[in-house]
């Protein structure tokens, strides 16, 4: 046996004098091998924005709207019919077990003004519950109190891009804001939340108190009426026993008898989200196993070398076994240059899929990350494809027989 | 104990359903630090002979002792380990290593023997300074003469200490003056350093320097007499 650095030293001479051939050689390694990191990192990038929705949105969401209404013959969306009311909120989060909190909303759009600014933007109430469903704390200020939601206090938590667009630096609290016409006490600044996956600002909104809403600033059909309920339930798998049972206790509050159509929608948030998460895992495996397609016609561009290369150098070989080569010491120094040339194609691949992810994640609408596993991964299955591509031309090398590769010309 | 011992070697192939017999029971005795040509036409069997003397190839049939080992029934991993412990080769094209220095190309019987780098560097300066080309250690073999290549092929075969160097018809590329200082070169392994050397050529002035001439004719030994006037 010889020793490793010998054989090292052997396989790199061996490489270096066919260069040009030894790097086109590696190129569909190398091809391969960035490939495969681009693509991970996209369908990482993806899977991570996800998680990032996951976490604003809150966990183990679900929401409930009202139906449509169908009026002359055309149906229109959901919402268009008011049926909720902020008792049915209530009801659920006391008798369905699964169902940790729910949060009545009531929305419009309205403008807002202080002083000489002015911003147009969605006006929501609520209570405490919303924000406690949604993880969100206050930069500074105070949530509402008792009193306000009872009795409708015009008092108004802000969120970042409102306080920016109508008071610029100044600290907002305690300063008064007319919400159409309405003066309106500020008496908290949200946290910032950033940009959601589609692309929505989530700090363009400001927040006052449900019963404030109902009664002095957005119109209402019915009393305690409510556009949705966002509901929070105990644990992910709780979203989807809690459904049918929301969707029971909701008819018959409603009165809807057997024939009725359900006049309200609930969505599963959790699912949908989980469901998006499950199709961009599927979407990274489908683009990496097609990335590691090119991995493996590049391994066989190196076998194809390696025959090629072992036919060329039959004399070689033949001097090497008269001079006391054993037949593994050739399959040996054959299997190392297959090696070592997927090695170097897999390092330079590696090299240029960062560059690639680079390029992408600054100049594409993609997010990609790349992460530790997804580099170590494709490297070492460079070194497999290597390992495995060069072992029948090293073994046929082996196989030679001293006489006849010493003849050969 | 003789060096090389063979008993009844018979070799044959079968071609096209004959058996072609190539060599008919030769018989032959090799003593340490002799000096022999074998020489015969082509067509003779002197190459398979060769090759059956060199541990290349093994016999169809009879007894081959080598330095007391027999080894007509083994593997070829087994051969490549005789070869490597016990034989030099020196070929007619030279046959070193393309892109290899010359120093690189005498260690290589080294390196599968497993002999460290540090040992090997040595061994091999000193093989090539006694064929007298310490100064041309770091060429490659495209820039070296034809005469200098196969001193370097001569380091090869004698770096290793091997007891037996074989030499098929080492000057057959050569020109005359080239092939003088090759086979003086030979002369003085045999009688100085007292390598046995087996010498195969067609030539009758290159077989001359040996002591002992071995004539093949059609798969049998011919003759086999002391050089009456070695060179």
């Amino acid at each position: 046996m010889i020793d490793a650095k010998t054989t090292f030293s052997i396989a790199l001479r061996a490489i270096k004098a066919n260069k040009s051939r030894s790097v086109l050689t590696s190129l569909g390694i190398i091809i391969g091998v960035a490939a495969v990191i681009i693509m991970l990192a996209i369908g990482n990038g993806a899977q991570l924005s996800i998680q990032e929705d996951m976490k604003t949105m809150g966990s183990n969401i679900l929401t409930v709207r009202s139906g449509t209404s169908t009026s002359g013959g055309q149906r229109m969306g959901h919402g268009t019919q008011p049926s909720m009311k902020a008792a049915d909120g209530d009801a659920i989060q006391e008798r369905i077990k699964e169902i940790y909190l729910a949060a009545p909303l009531l929305n419009d759009t309205a403008q807002l003004v202080h002083g000489n600014a002015n911003w147009s933007t969605s006006v929501t109430g609520t209570d405490n519950r919303y924000f406690q469903i949604k993880e969100w704390n206050l930069a500074y200020g105070r949530f509402f109190s008792v009193t306000d939601l009872k009795n409708a206090a015009k008092v108004v938590i802000l969120g970042s891009t409102v306080v920016g667009e109508l008071f610029g630096d100044m600290d907002p609290l305690g300063k008064t804001i007319r919400i159409k016409g309405i003066p309106f006490t500020v008496i908290g600044v949200l946290e910032t939340r950033g940009l959601s996956s589609n692309g929505s600002d989530q700090d363009d909104i400001v927040y006052i108190p449900l019963s404030t809403a109902q009664k002095k600033v957005i119109g209402i059909a019915f009393p305690d009426m409510v556009k949705s309920i966002t509901l929070q339930a105990v644990d992910a798998k709780s979203t989807y026993t809690a459904e049918a049972k929301i969707r029971t206790l909701l008819r018959q509050r409603h009165n809807l008898g057997n024939h009725k159509e359900d006049d309200f929608v609930i969505r599963n948030l959790t699912q949908m989200m989980e469901m998006r998460e499950n199709s961009s895992k599927v979407l990274t495996i489908l683009l990496g196993s097609i990335a590691s397609i090119s991995l493996l016609v590049g391994g066989i561009g190196i076998m194809n070398i390696m025959l090629v290369s072992v036919t060329e150098r039959t004399r070689e070989i033949g001097i090497r076994m008269a001079i006391g080569a054993k037949s593994w010491d050739i399959r040996l120094q054959f299997l190392t240059e297959a090696l070592v040339l997927s090695l170097i194609g897999g390092f330079i691949g590696v090299v240029c899929g960062l560059s690639g992810v680079w390029l992408v994640s600054h100049f594409s609408s993609f997010k990609a990350v790349v992460s530790l596993n997804y580099i170590i991964l494709p490297f070492s299955f460079s070194g497999m494809v290597g390992l495995f591509f060069g072992f029948y031309p090293a073994y046929k090398a082996s196989l030679l027989n001293p006489i006849t590769a010493l003849r050969y010309e | 104990m003789s060096l090389i011992e063979l008993h009844n070697i018979k070799k044959s192939y079968k071609l096209d359903g004959f058996d072609l017999r190539i060599l008919k029971g030769i018989n032959l005795s090799i003593e340490k630090g002799e000096f022999v040509a074998i020489m015969g036409p082509s067509g003779s069997g002197k190459s398979t002979l060769m090759n059956i003397l060199g541990c290349l190839d093994t016999p169809s049939s009879g007894n081959y002792i080598l330095d007391g080992q027999n080894i007509e029934k083994l593997s070829p991993d087994e051969l490549a380990h005789i070869r490597n412990q016990k034989i030099g080769f020196v070929f007619q094209g030279f046959n070193l290593l393309p892109r290899t220095t010359a120093i690189e190309n005498v260690e290589l019987p080294m390196v599968y023997a497993s002999v460290k780098e540090e040992i090997r560097k040595n061994k091999a300066k000193d093989a090539l300074e006694k064929v007298g080309l310490k100064s041309r250690m770091y060429h490659l073999p495209n820039q070296l003469s034809g005469g200098q290549q196969q001193r370097v092929a001569i380091a090869r075969a004698i770096v290793n200490e091997a007891p037996l160097i074989f030499a098929d018809e080492p000057t057959g590329n050569l020109d005359t003056k080239m092939s003088i200082e090759i086979m003086k070169l030979f002369t003085e392994l045999n009688k100085e350093m007292g390598r046995t050397i087996i010498l195969v050529t067609h030539e009758e002035d290159i077989a001359a320097y040996a002591d002992r001439i071995i004539k093949i004719v059609d798969g049998e030994i011919n003759s086999d007499i002391k050089n009456p006037q070695i060179k």
